[in-house]
């Protein structure tokens, strides 16, 4: 079984803050911040997938995001293999990059147009491997290719001339390249048609046990987030509300949030449909500018009590593994 | 029995053909459905499937370079093709309701809400600026808007997505349609919110009794919702059947292949998933050949000759594939 798998720790996230300005007027003088991710932490072993789940706008992807350094984050570390990387220097950084790598939602924008399909992949070995030859950095793009099932024929190729499900494939091999041993995957399937997703998501898995790598896999497709991860967790408004492994998080989640998200998944199934129970939130999201004092979910919560509008929960260990924010989870 | 109640909607051999630099795209292929009065008919397809052409298609909402062909399409016995623009134009308004699937580029956003709700009234039921506002604010009460009366003077903008979702079904509803067509209406949504939406429209289809057409191509909120299911692909129905049958014993190979690709959230987790090799075909020519039978695990020599049509299962229930999938040979 996959739920078993405990490598040593390979990404550690402590404290990790994303807070972005807000400027108003027209002396553009800071009026406030947008906490898009607020004070998260998490460690994602080698060789698993950590699920990272949430509704649009709770910052998922900024944390990917933060955690590659592609922001700067506010505050808080994130070590990759005993470096800091979000208090590295840029040339320091720069060196760590070949080891981090990210596979992004929309295939049609993350790839440049008017590069073929050869140049793109060749791109991060152009830019960090310097010693190779043109003639290595071919052969190099061909294995890369024939590793996410694309023809080697296509090599010359525009983006465009490809679909949905092979643009994503590009971007995969783009990832592949320098041999990274930690990928974040912001939504990789979400752009993508159901008959389609299998084939990206089996690659990915594939992939992950041919080389080794470990992903972080940010998706709102709790479905499939259950089929790809060894441990998920779940954002709302920047926070991180529960962390399990993926088997006891679907079975008995612990956190409302995480109760009423896995309630409103629709089945496709009209017998389990009709039978099942579901908890409907009222409301929506707040804004992150503006987050309600004490916990973030209590304006949403079924079952909320007055000590949660005043006092924020601590993020603790419920059971070895299983981390909740909220004061009577148990 | 369904057949003896005169249906909402009958359509019969629908073709639509876009003409593109290109040359031809067969978009809609020989497409034949009805609907009921008070049915929920889910249409299922991936992107391209014609699911959303075909509805655009009924209602005369193409652009000129689509040549849309029909025996007939009957609303409540009417011929909407033999329609004038006028009479269309107050079918369109009153009878038919429409939910688009992004809200924000179908909602006006420099006037208020309140304005272009009350717009269709005025026009469509000939209410006073006073009946249509007091109508209006029902509305978006009924859809589930808080303190409705104030918010009627919000633009679009001040409204979050699952909030503008709710103003487009409360607009579609408002002039109490007899069909209402809901084209991918809670894609664009988070999981707790497309939640909430699926409850309102269960909840307003008992209420106001319409018959709906729902596109998706999620079976999950098919299964939820719907009373019938017809899937579509490669610009045809491939299968059609009521919602418990269609997923207790699904019969054509895209049907059975689309419903093994879903992961679940109970249940066994398997090892790989089943993925469905190939691409969806590209509709230049008028199809000669089944549309799945490059991707089609049962394919065999006829498939590439002749393009199946419907046969009936069972009652209710049509499939088209020359495959039997009961005896597991050719039909």
């Amino acid at each position: 079984m996959r739920d078993d798998v405990e490598g040593k720790p390979l990404v550690e996230v402590r404290n990790l803050k994303m807070y972005f300005p807000i400027y108003k007027g027209i002396l553009r003088r800071q009026v406030g911040q947008v906490k898009a991710v607020d004070d998260v932490s998490f460690t994602v072993h080698e060789g698993e997938t950590l699920g990272l789940v949430g509704e649009s706008g709770c910052g998922k992807s900024t944390c990917g995001r933060a955690i590659l350094r592609l922001y700067d984050p506010t505050d808080g570390s994130v070590i990759l293999d005993g470096t800091d990387i979000a208090s590295l220097n840029t040339d320091d950084l720069r060196q760590m990059r070949t080891d981090m790598q990210m596979i992004f939602q929309d295939p049609q924008a993350s790839l440049n147009p008017k590069m073929t399909v050869e140049r793109i992949i060749s791109e991060p070995l152009i830019e960090h491997r310097k010693g190779m030859s043109a003639k290595e950095r071919s052969d190099r793009v061909g294995e890369l290719m024939d590793a996410v099932g694309l023809n080697r024929t296509f090599a010359n190729r525009y983006p465009h001339e490809f679909s949905g499900g092979q643009r994503q494939r590009i971007g995969i091999a783009r990832a592949l390249a320098l041999s990274p041993r930690f990928i974040v995957c912001d939504e990789p399937i979400a752009a993508l048609d159901v008959s389609i997703q299998a084939q990206v998501v089996n690659l990915l898995e594939d992939l992950q046990q041919k080389m080794g790598l470990t992903y972080l896999f940010i998706s709102h497709d709790l479905s499939m987030v259950r089929h790809l991860a060894t441990r998920v967790a779940v954002m709302y408004l920047g926070q991180i509300m529960e962390l399990a492994p993926s088997g006891q998080l679907y079975s008995d989640p612990k956190h409302p949030y995480t109760k009423a998200l896995l309630s409103a998944v629709p089945e496709p199934d009209p017998r389990e449909e009709s039978r099942r129970d579901r908890i409907i939130l009222q409301g929506d999201v707040p804004s992150p500018a503006n987050p309600p004092t004490g916990c973030n979910f209590c304006t949403r919560c079924p079952v909320a009590q007055p000590l949660c509008h005043q006092v924020s929960p601590d993020w603790r260990e419920i059971e070895p593994g299983r981390f909740v924010s909220c004061h009577f989870a148990e | 029995m369904r057949d003896e109640i005169a249906p909402l909607l009958d359509v019969v051999d629908l073709h639509t053909v876009f003409q593109t630099r290109g040359g031809d795209v067969h978009a809609v292929n020989s497409v034949s459905f009805s609907v009921a009065p008070g049915e929920l008919l889910g249409v299922v397809g991936e992107s391209g499937s014609g699911k959303s052409v075909t509805m655009m298609s009924l209602m005369g909402l193409l652009p000129s370079s689509a040549r849309v062909e029909a025996q007939a399409v009957n609303f409540e016995g009417r011929n909407i093709r033999d329609m004038s623009d006028d009479a269309l134009r107050v079918l369109r308004g009153r009878d038919v309701g429409f939910v688009f699937q992004d809200p924000m580029t179908s909602l006006n956003p420099v006037f208020t809400v309140g304005y272009q709700l009350t717009e269709a009234l005025r026009t469509h039921l000939g209410k006073s600026k006073k009946e249509a506002r007091a109508r209006a604010a029902e509305m978006l009460s009924l859809v589930g808007i808080p303190d409705a009366k104030a918010r009627l003077n919000d633009y679009p903008h001040q409204f979050s997505g699952g909030m503008r979702q709710r103003v487009m079904i409360a607009m579609a509803l408002a002039c109490d349609p007899k069909l209402l067509i809901a084209d991918e209406p809670t894609t664009a949504l988070d999981v707790t919110i497309q939640a909430q939406i699926l409850e309102l429209v269960k909840g307003l289809r008992q209420k106001m009794g319409m018959g709906i057409v729902w596109i998706t191509h999620d079976l999950g909120v098919v299964a939820g919702i719907a009373d019938r299911v017809m899937v579509m692909y490669g610009g045809q129905i491939v299968e059609q059947a009521p919602v418990k049958e269609l997923f207790a014993n699904p019969q054509h190979p895209y049907t059975i292949a689309l419903l093994e690709t879903l992961p679940s959230l109970t249940g066994e987790r398997p090892e790989r998933l089943r993925s469905i090799d190939g691409q969806p075909p590209i509709l230049g020519a008028k199809l000669t050949s089944c549309p799945f039978a490059a991707r089609c695990r049962q394919v065999m020599d006829r498939c590439h000759r002749e393009n199946p049509t419907r046969r009936e299962v069972k009652a209710g229930h049509d499939v088209a594939c020359w495959w039997d999938a009961t005896q597991g040979g050719a039909a």
